[in-house]
């Protein structure tokens, strides 16, 4: 059977020899930076740190057009033997599908945008080197978690961008609560990790040693049939460990802390690529989720509970980073919910749009930030749309795309988020409404927390010191990402247009991935399917008048949240809203709902608490105290009533001796 | 080279080192020095060819290095040696750290060099001797012989309650070694009734002991390993041990002497008992896994650095024995890799506490913080040997908890196994090493959590003693002793295979040998449910059941 998968894997795969390069020279521009930067010129730096990232994403443009030319199957690269031991073999490989293809272009792509953006948000910055080697690093590990041919090379980069988060998190470690977040981030992860490592091994199980995603496909097929209940305890395992990357309840606490590190690293990190690795993990593993109604259940609740959870905190956040992370949780939340209702290319589409908003937004706040020297308290900005030009406008289309206003790009995404979850329905069960319903409540929270952001950063009136306002300017190096950004969050939308154009280009690009089968309903319908082992698992319904109203809706819903955002705050400062900072909500939201201070009381405390106790109680005092010295004491004593014993006449000791041995082999005998 | 006469040689040229260095002046410090990592070095080259020349294929002792020498005929006891598949990493392990240890100890041992590098050399012919050993008397000399040097590294170069921590080093050590030596000569008188007595390996192996002489002889060789280990709960001596020794007996202690109780199980207890081994599965098990957690508890509650690092070395070795236990392929050469990286990935740390010890005279953690400053390229080797140590994948540390991890979940799945008649059979086996391989994968998150807030509160956050402005960052003989540890984090991160196929023949055999008797023992249900061909393949790790019944 296996060698009968070795073969199959041999036609599926074409090889490409540029692919482990993609992974490769982000790797070197790490290393050199790393071992030599302090002692280069800035100039030699940014050209091995941007240079290695953008010429990433020109391999990565030539290996998916191949891609793209391919007539069936996907591009691989073994480079060796990682383990071997009896049945277990695992390889260090590489592959291209049609699913890492777009995340391989919006990393590599966005990537560079950020890494062009640093030159200019670090240039002062004394440990300029260190920054992009780091970085660097991250993109290494972002793309061995993208390209990994099998579950455990991906395993390498997800907990490669841990380490890269946990590093870049604490950049700044002489200030000890940045140090802490980067120690928050790292271990919350680890949870996950956890959750990931179990699920892996019992996948190991049941797969006959192998985690190469082709041919886990085969044991999902077997598992649904003959061991569904372990199947679904792996989907769960792999959605926790999803949970700890992508920020989802209740791992979502380390995400808002991440803010502490430079504003690039949370635009590239912490809202564009790594946060939405547990996505990715989620359809790379489709075949495995599609089989398991219980876990898609799961998933789709946590990701909507997480969408509108993270987007009621933003309401009340009053640092420009706070609200953005907690929009990124909830965007992120969108997509895993989009994944329970088995909206998989719904998923990688918002994943998309996401990178480019998102990252816009945060490089606009970095610019803002930059500008104002660090501050980030958004009641003491405003008016700044006269200062920053090129980040206001850009800012400003981000919003309106994630908001969801028709024809930029989030519009597009979200929609057929909310479609899906509207209409599909899973091994026959009614599609998932209360998915839906708190997604549209997240979809008008969004609305507004986004535009209060706006219009108290860039319209109004200033409400800072006068001297920074005379110094806040913008840089050109910033500026052209910020407008290349700004023309994606716009325009991305159009590889996506709804259904009913008969236009998805996604949804046709990841056809091969996700295997759609097409059919009719009885009354006409178009329908669509995702199978497993010959069964309808998920049956989509494209009916347009459906498409067509769920669009109205949630344009009005928008509005309705922007429309209120300006009546609340596009005013002189004086007459801004006071925030009821005293009313049990506002207190409850602003707190983040306790959670933080739960995981305190609950686990952090009481592990501090256990340590200690073990180490006092049980190591010096019972084990120590009692049955080492304890008996050693007794010893003693015994010793002193020996010694009358010990007279030195070797003639008695000799007589001992035999007897003793005698009587020993006697007893033996 | 003849190769039989090869571990010979590489067992006494330590001690020949050592003898030379007696007639050398006392005041030639660096003459001392010069022959002690001279020999050492030599030592190494000369185990090299063991790798080079071995025969993967072999399963058991390689033919090619077999050593049988007469020594005391009278008594049956012979020089005999042998290495294989499961001795020839740690084999290689100790010469590759001894050296290291010795140039690396250059600024920290200034008093009694002669002396030292004395004890130095006889320890490794040892530990060595112990590794290769397949006399009992032989082993158990050696394994004597390992004891006085480091008790005298300890006494002589330790820190302020050396006294106290030898004593307790001593106690619990020959607690437990002399009743393996009366395990060993009830075995030796064992092997009179056949034939004539003798201390063989291989004519031990051949007797026929009952279950309760099994369980009792079981006992009093276990009770060695496990304080060597060290297994919980008797780890205690451990810590003080790490604490007072100096760096160099630190990164001996840890690199080599704990895994020599990892590996009398593999080669003594198991094969020897195997019923009773089963026996007393249960018991290891979950007092492994009480280690992997409490060892990552307690470290996390230290003041000091390098109990820190001691106690996470019991939570360490609790994984080795975890793989031990679980008994199949994987989790074995898992065991076995996990074995030489712990010697890699704590013997730099240790050597990392040492060099800032030099320079601060203190290990408490408050005494440190904000050190990343002023010592960049400390800090980053000190983070490159944490995350191996917490088990980041592309280090080695990962490479042997995924393998022990995953053959541990490979033992207790399926839970329920089919019968020939479709009922399901319920192993309580399986259902406790499924609770404990759980358990034990929680280790995972524990060793981020201590090692984190350790490296945090010593190198992050500002600097309040004015002592650490001014540290001087690594010298360059520092980074050279260093360098190959880092190397080899690494190297077996990203080619463990490498290392896992040498001892595949050896792991097998071990496994098919034994599992039979220990399954039996520990776990009737699964055992009998299985034809024995079924039992094999599974202990290997090959097959699936109940895939072929549906």
């Amino acid at each position: 059977m296996q060698t009968g998968n070795a073969v199959e894997s041999a036609d599926f795969f074409t090889h490409a020899e540029l692919l482990p390069w993609i992974v490769l020279l982000p790797l070197l521009g790490a290393a050199i930076n790393g071992l030599f930067g302090k002692r280069m010129s800035k100039g030699a730096v940014t050209f091995f740190g941007v240079g290695s990232v953008v010429a990433a994403f020109v391999l990565s443009c030539i290996e998916v057009s191949r891609l793209a030319e391919l007539e069936s199957g996907a591009l691989a690269s073994t480079l060796w033997t990682w383990f071997s031991s009896f049945e277990l073999h695992i390889d260090i490989a590489f592959s291209l599908d049609q699913l890492s293809a777009v995340l391989l272009l919006v990393v590599t792509g966005v990537g560079s945008l950020i890494h062009i953006f640093s030159i200019g948000y670090m240039r002062s910055d004394e440990g300029y080197w260190k920054y992009f080697s780091y970085l660097n690093l991250f993109m290494f590990s972002m793309l061995l978690l993208i390209l990994g041919k099998n579950l455990l090379v991906l395993f390498v980069g997800w907990e490669g961008v841990g380490l890269c988060s946990y590093l870049l998190i604490g950049f700044w470690f002489k200030d000890m609560p940045k140090a802490e977040a980067g120690q928050k981030a790292f271990v919350t992860n680890r949870v996950g990790d956890l959750a990931f490592l179990i699920g892996a091994f019992i996948l190991l199980f049941y797969s006959q040693g192998t985690l190469d995603f082709h041919e886990l496909k085969q044991t999902a097929a077997s598992m649904h049939t003959d061991q569904p209940v372990e199947l679904t305890i792996v989907c769960l395992l792999f959605l926790v460990g999803a949970c700890g990357k992508s920020a989802q309840i209740p791992l979502y606490v380390w995400l808002p802390d991440a803010m502490a590190g430079p504003t690039p690293v949370s635009a590239l990190i912490h809202a564009a690529t790594m946060v939405t690795a547990g996505v990715y993990l989620m359809v790379r593993t489709n075949f495995m989720f599609s089989a398991s109604e219980t876990a898609m259940t799961v998933v789709a609740i946590v990701g909507a509970a997480t969408a509108l959870m993270a987007a009621t905190i933003a309401l009340v956040q009053n640092d420009i980073k706070k609200v953005l992370a907690y929009s990124t949780v909830s965007q992120i939340g969108f997509m895993v919910a989009a994944v329970g209702v088995g909206g998989y290319v719904a998923a990688v589409f918002h994943l998309m749009t996401h990178a480019f908003f998102k990252a816009c937004l945060f490089l606009g706040a970095g610019s803002v930030i930059h500008a104002l020297h660090h501050e980030q308290d958004i009641r003491k900005m405003g008016a700044l749309k006269k200062k920053l030009k090129v980040t206001r406008w850009s800012f400003l289309i981000s919003c309106l795309a994630i908001a969801g206003i028709p024809l930029f790009s989030g519009f597009f995404s979200k929609d057929e988020i909310l479609f899906t979850a509207f209409t599909t329905s899973h091994w026959g069960a009614d599609p998932k409404m209360y998915v839906f319903g708190m997604l549209l409540l997240a979809a008008f929270c969004t609305a507004f927390y986004m535009f209060r952001l706006y219009f108290l950063t860039f319209e109004g009136e200033y409400r800072g010191d006068k001297h920074t306002w005379d110094h806040a300017h913008e840089e050109t190096v910033m500026n052209i990402p910020l407008m290349v950004l700004g023309f994606l969050a716009a325009a991305g939308g159009l590889l996506g247009l709804p259904h009913f154009t008969h236009a998805h280009f996604l949804h046709g690009w990841l056809q091969p991935v996700l295997g759609f089968v097409k059919g009719k309903a009885p009354d006409g319908t178009p329908l669509e399917f995702i199978q497993v082992g010959g069964e309808n698992a998920f049956t989509y319904v494209h009916d347009t008048n459906t498409e067509l109203m769920l669009m109205g809706l949630s344009v009005l819903v928008a509005a309705i949240g922007i429309l209120l955002a300006w009546r609340l705050y596009k005013r002189p400062a004086s007459e801004l809203p006071k925030a009821p900072v005293d009313a049990w909500w506002h207190r409850l939201l602003s707190n983040k709902y306790y959670v933080d201070e739960f995981y305190d009381a609950t686990i952090v405390r009481p592990l501090r608490g256990t340590a200690n106790l073990l180490h006092k109680v049980v190591d010096v005092g019972l084990i120590d105290g009692l049955l080492v010295k304890g008996p050693a004491k007794t010893l003693g004593k015994i010793g002193d009533g020996l010694r009358m014993f010990q007279n030195g006449d070797v003639q008695a000791y000799a007589t001992v001796v035999v007897v003793g041995m005698a009587a020993a082999l006697f007893f033996i005998v | 080279m003849e190769g039989s006469h090869l571990l010979t040689l590489v067992v006494t040229l330590p001690l020949v080192g050592a003898m030379l260095l007696a007639f050398v002046p006392k005041e030639q410090e660096t003459a001392h020095r010069a022959i002690g990592a001279t020999f050492a070095v030599l030592t190494f080259l000369l185990s090299i060819p063991l790798l080079t020349g071995f025969d993967a294929t072999v399963a058991g002792f390689q033919p090619d290095y077999r050593v049988s020498a007469e020594w005391i005929a009278a008594m049956g006891a012979s020089w005999e040696l042998g290495i294989d598949g499961i001795s020839l990493w740690i084999i290689l392990l100790t010469t590759f750290l001894t050296p290291i240890i010795l140039i690396g100890s250059h600024s920290s041992i200034t008093k009694r060099v002669r002396e030292f590098t004395i004890a130095m050399l006889v320890l490794e012919t040892g530990m060595l001797g112990a590794l290769v050993a397949t006399d009992l008397l032989l082993f158990y000399l050696f394994w004597e012989m390992m004891l006085i040097p480091m008790y005298l590294l300890i006494g002589i170069w330790g820190g302020k309650e050396r006294r106290r921590a030898t004593i307790k080093f001593v106690i619990y050590t020959i607690v437990g070694s002399l009743l393996m030596l009366v395990g060993i000569i009830f075995l030796y008188i064992k092997t009179g009734e056949t034939g004539a007595p003798s201390f063989s390996y291989a004519a031990i192996l051949e007797i026929t002991l009952t279950d309760t002489e099994q369980i009792w002889l079981f006992a009093a060789f276990a009770l060695a390993f496990c304080i060597k280990v060290p297994l919980f709960p008797f780890h205690t001596w451990l810590p003080d041990a790490h604490t007072q020794a100096p760096t160099a007996g630190s990164v001996v202690l840890a690199g080599v002497l704990l895994k020599m109780g990892t590996y009398g199980l593999l080669r003594f207890a198991l094969p020897l008992f195997p019923h009773a081994m089963g026996e007393f599965s249960p018991v290891i098990l979950v007092l492994s896994v009480i280690g992997i957690v409490y060892g990552a508890l307690v470290a996390y509650a230290q003041g000091d650095v390098k109990k820190l690092v001691a106690y996470s070395s019991v939570s360490h070795l609790g994984f080795v024995m975890l793989g031990i236990v679980a008994l199949n392929g994987r989790a074995v050469e898992g065991a076995i890799l996990q074995m030489v990286n712990h010697g890699i990935s704590t013997g730099a740390l240790f050597l990392l506490v040492g060099i800032v010890y030099e320079r601060r005279h203190t290990r408490k953690i408050s005494d440190f913080g904000g050190i990343g400053a002023s010592m960049p390229v400390f800090t980053t080797l000190f983070i490159i040997v944490t995350m191996s140590s917490i088990g980041l994948p592309g280090t080695n540390g990962f490479a042997g908890e995924f393998m022990i991890l995953s053959g541990s979940f490979f033992d207790a799945l399926p839970l329920s196994p089919e019968a020939a008649d479709g009922t399901l059979v319920s192993s309580s086996w399986a259902m406790l090493m499924l609770v404990m391989s759980i358990i034990a994968t929680t280790g995972v998150v524990l060793g981020a959590i201590y090692m984190l807030s350790m490296v945090r509160r010593v190198f992050f956050g500002p600097i309040v003693h004015e002592a650490n402005k001014s540290l001087k960052d690594m010298s360059l003989r520092e980074t050279l002793v260093l360098a190959p540890l880092i190397a080899f984090i690494f190297i077996i991160g990203l080619f463990p295979a490498a290392f896992t196929v040498p001892m595949e023949a050896s792991v097998a055999k071990l496994v098919l040998d034994t599992r039979p008797a220990v399954e039996l023992a520990r776990d009737a249900e699964r055992y009998n449910l299985k034809p024995q061909v079924a039992n094999e393949t599974h202990a290997l790790g090959e097959i699936r059941v109940a895939k072929g019944a549906k």
